[in-house]
C-alpha cells in the first residue's frame, strides 16, 4: 500500500463518509420511533406517549445536528477530492444528489424546526405531521443518496461521450434507468433496514439501563417492548435482503462476490461457502477455513453443483483486495445472525414473562447497540473496498477519478484537521448523550407561549 | 431562452436564496459576541434557531445544481479552492454544533466556548464566501485542462479580501436587521444601533469595491455596456440600500428587513451578469473561460433537472414560507429553546 494521492483521497473519504454515517442511520432508526410513538398518542392520548416522543426527539435533535455537520462534508467533497471522478460522472450522478437536495434536506430540515420547537406553537396532529415530514425527509435522502452511489455500483442508463477536452464522461440516456440500477432497490431496501435494527437497538440500550436502574420503568418497558418487535422483524428481513444483495452482487459484480467469499480459484461443480476463515492474498488460500459444501452454489442458483466464479476469471488488474472485503463482510453477516438470535431469544423470555427480571440478559443489550453500528460501517467497506479498483465499476479507475491539482499534502492536511475535529465532536456528542440519558423523559412542564424565562432555568432547556 | 442559461439563472436563484436567507444568520453569528449576557446570546441565537439548517440547504442545494449542471465548474472551482474549501466547511462544521450543544449545559466556560466558536465559524465563512466571489471576478489561472494552477494563498489577494469584507459587513447588517425584527425592550435599541453602523461600514466598502471594480477590473463591467438594461437593476439596489436608513429610523424593521433582502438578490444578480456566461473565469486565456455551455452537462441531464426542480421547488417554497410564518414574531425563550 502506497500513500500517495489516491489512497490519501480514498482514506479522506472513507472516514469522513464513516464518520457521517454513524448519524443517519440513527436519524432515520429514531425517526421511526418517534413516528410510532406519537401516532400512539394521537391514538390513544396516552401521556406516556407523549412524554416518551418529547424524550426521542431530543435525542434526535443532537444526532440530527451531527448529521447535519458532517454531511455538508460529503456533499462537496466530490468535487474537492475527486474532480475527475466528478467531471466523470456529473451528468448522471449530480441529478441524483440535486434532487437529494431539493426533495429531501429541505423536507427534513424545514419540518425539524416544528418537530424540536414546536411542542407549544402547533397543534398535536400539526406536530406528528412534522414527524412524518422529518422520517420521510431522511428517507428520501438515503433513497437518493443510495441510488448515486448504486448507479457507481451497478452503472445503467447511460452512454459514453467525449467531451471537449477529448476527456470520456458518461451522458445520462436513461433516468429511470438510472435510478432502478440493478443494484439501487436491494441497496436501499438493506441500508434502511440496517438503520430500523440501528434504531431498535438504541432504544432497548438506553430502556434497558432504567429498568435495570429502576428509573422510568413504565416508559422503559413499553418502548423496550416495541423495540424489541421491531428489532425481530427487521433482523429477519436483513436476511432476506442480504441474501438478495449477496446474489445481485454476483450477478453485476461477480469479482466483488469472489473477493466476499475468498474464492480465489474457481471450483469444479459445487463451490462451498466460508463460514469462517482469513484469506491469505500472498498463496491465494483461505486459512482457518470452515465451509459447507456446495452452499455457495445454492445460495446463488438454488442448486449444489453450479460453479460460482472465482478471481482467476478476473483480469489481475481488475481485482478487487480480499482480506477486507472477506473479513468485513463475514463480521457483517455474523452480526447480522447474531442479531436474530439475540432478538429471537429475548422475545421468548418475553413471552414466558421473565425479560425484565433477567438482568444479564438486559445488560447484554445495553452493550449490543455497538453491533449494529459495526454492522453498519461494515458494510459499507464492504460494498465500497470491494468495488475497487473501480469507482465506477467497470468504466472509471478510482487512480483516475482525483483531482488533478490536489496535492497529497494538502490531503493529509485535511485528514489531520477532520481527525481532530470528528474526535472532538464524537466525544462532545457522547457527552450530551450521556447528560440526556442520565436525566431521562420528564414530565410536560412548559405553558404555551410562556413568557421569556429568568437565568434560573437555563440548562434545563432542551 | 435554451436550458444552459436556465441553468445559470437557477444557481444564482439558489445562491441568492442562500445569501438572503443564510445571510442573516450568519450575521446574527457574526454579531453573537455582542450580547451581553448568557440571556441576550440566547435570544439572538434562538431568533435563528429554527430556521438556520434550512437556510443552509440552500447552499446544498446550489452546490448540487453545480455538480449536476456544470459538472466541470463544480470540479474546477472546488479542487482549485481546495484549501480555502476545507476551512469553510470546518467553519459551517463548528456553527452547526455550536448552536445545537451550546445550551446543553449551564457551566459559563461551556457556553462561552461555543459562544466564540460559533460567532469565529460565522465570520470566517462570510468572509470566504466574499472571497470566493472576488476570486470569481478576477478570474483564475485555469489551462487548457480546466485545471486551477495556483496555491492556496494566491486566492488572498487584496481584492478577494476586500470583497470578502463586504461580504462580512452586508451579512452583519443583514442579521442586525433581522434581529431588530425578532427582538423588543433594550436588546432592540442596542440593536439598532448595531444596524446603522453595519450599514454605513458596508457603504464604505461596497463604495470602494464598486470603484475599484469599475476602474481596474474592465472585464467585469464590459456586459453592462452590452446590456444597458442591467443598469436598472444597479439604480434597484441604489434605492434599496438607500431605503434602509431610513426604514429604520421610522423604525420598521420588516420593510429594512426586506429592502436589504432586495439589495443583496440586486447584487447577486450583478454578478451574474458581470460574470455571464462565464463561470469561472480563466486568467491565462479567455478561450480556457469555464461557460455555461463547456461545462454543462447534457441537454438531456439538463431537461431532467428543469423537471425536478419545477416539482420540487414549490414545495420548497411552501414549506419554508410554513415554517417561517410558525415561527414568525419576536423570539421567545422555551423549555425546548437552545
Ligand atoms: C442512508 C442514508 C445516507 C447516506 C448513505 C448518506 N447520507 Fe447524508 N444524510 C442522511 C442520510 C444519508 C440523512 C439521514 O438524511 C441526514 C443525516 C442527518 C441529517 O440531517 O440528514 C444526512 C445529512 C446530509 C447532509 C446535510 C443536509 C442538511 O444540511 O440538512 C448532506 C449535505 C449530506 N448528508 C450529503 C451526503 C453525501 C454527499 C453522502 C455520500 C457520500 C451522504 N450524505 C451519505
Ligand atoms: C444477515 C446477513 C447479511 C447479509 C447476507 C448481508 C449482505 C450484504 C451484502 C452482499 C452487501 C454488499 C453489497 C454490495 O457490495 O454492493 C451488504 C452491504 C451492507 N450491509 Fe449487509 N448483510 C447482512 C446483514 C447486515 C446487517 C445486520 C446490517 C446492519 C445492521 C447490514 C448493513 C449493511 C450496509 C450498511 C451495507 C452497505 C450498503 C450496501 O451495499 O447495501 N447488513 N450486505
Ligand atoms: C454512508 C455510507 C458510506 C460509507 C460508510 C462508505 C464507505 C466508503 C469507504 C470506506 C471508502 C474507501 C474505500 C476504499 O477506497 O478502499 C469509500 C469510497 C468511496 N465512496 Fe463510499 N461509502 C458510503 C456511501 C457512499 C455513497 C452514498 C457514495 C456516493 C454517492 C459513495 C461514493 C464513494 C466514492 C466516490 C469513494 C471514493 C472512490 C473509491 O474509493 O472508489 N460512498 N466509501
Amino acid at each position: 500500500m502506497q500513500l500517495d494521492a489516491t489512497m490519501l483521497a480514498r482514506i479522506q473519504f472513507g472516514l469522513t463518509v464513516g464518520f457521517h454515517y454513524l448519524f443517519p442511520p440513527l436519524s432515520i432508526g429514531l425517526g421511526l420511533v418517534m413516528v410510532v410513538t406519537e401516532g400512539a398518542y394521537l391514538v390513544t392520548r396516552n401521556k406516556m406517549y407523549e412524554i416518551a416522543a418529547r424524550y426521542w426527539t431530543k435525542i434526535f435533535a443532537v444526532t440530527f445536528a451531527m448529521g447535519v455537520a458532517t454531511g455538508i462534508v460529503m456533499e462537496f467533497q466530490f468535487g474537492t477530492n475527486w474532480s475527475s471522478y466528478s467531471r466523470f460522472v456529473g451528468d448522471v450522478f449530480g441529478s441524483a444528489l440535486a434532487a437529494e437536495g431539493i426533495f429531501a434536506f429541505f423536507l427534513e430540515s424545514g419540518f425539524l424546526a416544528v418537530l424540536v420547537f414546536g411542542w407549544d406553537r402547533v397543534s398535536p396532529k400539526t406536530h406528528f405531521f412534522s414527524t412524518l415530514m422529518v422520517f420521510l425527509g431522511s428517507v428520501f435522502s438515503a433513497v437518493w443518496i443510495v441510488v448515486a452511489n448504486s448507479w457507481q455500483q451497478t452503472p445503467a442508463g447511460f452512454h459514453l461521450v467525449r467531451d471537449a477536452t477529448g476527456a470520456q464522461r458518461a451522458e445520462i440516456t436513461d433516468f429511470w434507468a438510472m435510478v432502478f440500477n440493478p443494484s439501487s432497490m436491494h441497496r436501499l431496501t438493506h441500508v434502511l433496514i440496517g438503520a430500523i435494527i440501528l434504531g431498535a437497538f438504541f432504544v432497548m440500550s438506553i430502556t434497558a439501563y432504567y429498568i435495570l436502574r429502576g428509573r422510568h420503568i413504565g416508559f422503559a418497558k413499553k418502548s423496550f417492548t416495541v423495540a424489541l418487535i421491531i428489532a425481530v422483524i427487521a433482523s429477519l428481513g436483513q436476511l432476506v435482503s442480504g441474501h438478495g444483495h449477496s446474489r445481485q452482487v454476483g450477478n453485476t459484480q461477480p469479482a466483488k462476490l469472489a473477493a466476499f467469499e475468498g474464492l480465489f480459484k474457481t471450483t469444479q461443480g459445487g463451490t462451498p461457502i466460508h463460514i469462517i476463515g482469513w484469506p491469505d492474498e500472498k498463496t491465494e488460500t483461505v486459512k482457518m477455513a470452515v465451509t459447507i459444501p456446495g452452499m455457495l452454489s445454492f445460495l446463488m442458483y438454488n442448486n449444489f453443483s453450479t460453479p460460482v466464479a472465482g478471481l482467476d476469471k478476473v483480469k489481475p488488474a481488475d481485482r478487487p483486495p480480499v482480506l477486507l472485503p472477506f473479513l468485513t463482510y463475514h463480521v457483517m453477516a455474523g452480526l447480522g445472525m447474531a442479531f436474530i438470535g439475540l432478538s429471537l431469544f429475548a422475545l421468548l423470555f418475553l413471552w414466558r414473562g421473565t425479560l425484565f427480571e433477567t438482568r444479564w440478559l438486559l445488560w447484554i443489550f445495553v452493550f449490543a447497540v455497538a453491533a449494529p453500528y459495526v454492522a453498519n460501517q461494515l458494510g459499507w467497506m464492504a460494498a465500497e473496498i470491494g468495488r475497487q479498483p473501480w469507482s465506477v465499476y467497470g468504466l472509471l479507475r478510482t487512480s483516475d477519478s482525483v483531482s488533478v491539482v490536489v496535492k497529497a499534502q494538502e490531503i493529509l492536511t485535511s485528514i489531520i484537521l477532520f481527525s481532530v475535529i470528528y474526535t472532538l465532536l464524537f466525544i462532545v456528542w457522547i457527552c450530551i448523550l450521556n447528560d440526556k440519558i442520565q436525566t431521562g423523559p420528564q414530565e410536560i412542564t412548559s405553558a404555551p407561549f410562556a413568557p421569556v424565562q429568568t437565568e434560573k432555568a437555563e440548562g434545563k432547556g432542551m | 431562452m435554451d436550458l444552459n442559461l436556465f441553468w445559470y439563472l437557477m444557481v444564482g436563484v439558489l445562491l441568492t436564496g442562500y445569501a438572503i436567507l443564510d445571510g442573516f444568520d450568519l450575521g446574527v453569528g457574526a454579531l453573537h459576541l455582542l450580547g451581553r449576557n448568557d440571556q441576550e446570546r440566547r435570544i439572538m441565537m434562538n431568533s435563528i434557531g429554527p430556521v438556520w439548517d434550512g437556510n443552509e440547504v440552500w447552499l446544498v442545494t446550489a452546490g448540487g445544481a453545480l455538480f449536476a449542471a456544470f459538472p466541470h465548474a463544480y470540479a474546477t472551482a472546488f479542487s482549485g479552492f481546495y484549501l480555502a474549501f476545507m476551512l469553510l466547511l470546518v467553519a459551517l462544521i463548528f456553527r452547526a454544533v455550536a448552536i445545537e450543544f451550546r445550551s446543553k449545559r449551564a457551566a459559563t466556560a461551556w457556553r462561552s466556548f461555543w459562544d466564540w466558536a460559533f460567532s469565529i465559524a460565522s465570520i470566517v465563512a462570510s468572509l470566504l464566501f466574499g472571497v470566493a466571489v472576488g476570486n470569481m471576478i478576477i478570474g483564475l489561472p485555469i489551462g487548457r485542462d480546466m485545471e486551477y494552477s495556483g496555491g492556496f494563498l494566491e486566492l488572498l489577494g487584496p481584492y478577494p479580501l476586500m470583497v470578502g469584507a463586504m461580504n462580512l459587513a452586508m451579512f452583519a447588517m443583514h442579521g442586525a436587521i433581522y434581529l431588530y425584527m425578532k427582538t423588543e425592550g433594550g436588546l432592540q435599541g442596542r440593536v439598532r444601533g448595531w444596524c446603522y453602523r453595519a450599514f454605513g461600514v458596508f457603504l464604505i466598502i461596497y463604495a470602494l469595491t464598486t470603484a475599484i471594480t469599475i476602474l481596474l477590473i474592465p472585464s467585469a463591467t464590459r456586459n453592462f455596456s452590452a446590456q444597458p438594461w442591467a443598469w436598472i437593476v444597479v439604480a434597484l439596489l441604489l434605492l434599496a440600500l438607500a431605503n434602509i436608513p431610513r426604514c429604520i429610523h421610522h423604525g420598521w424593521p420588516g420593510r429594512a428587513f426586506i429592502s436589504s433582502s432586495c439589495a443583496i438578490a440586486a447584487m447577486v444578480f450583478l454578478f451574474g451578469v458581470a460574470l455571464f456566461p462565464n463561470l469561472v473565469i480563466s486568467t491565462i486565456s479567455p478561450e480556457f473561460n469555464l461557460t455555461a455551455y463547456n461545462a454543462a452537462s447534457s441537454e438531456k441531464t439538463l431537461a431532467i433537472m428543469r423537471n425536478i426542480a419545477f416539482i420540487g421547488l414549490p414545495f420548497v417554497l411552501a414549506y419554508t414560507a410554513l415554517i417561517y410564518w410558525i415561527f414568525r414574531g419576536k423570539v421567545r425563550i422555551m423549555p425546548t429553546s437552545y
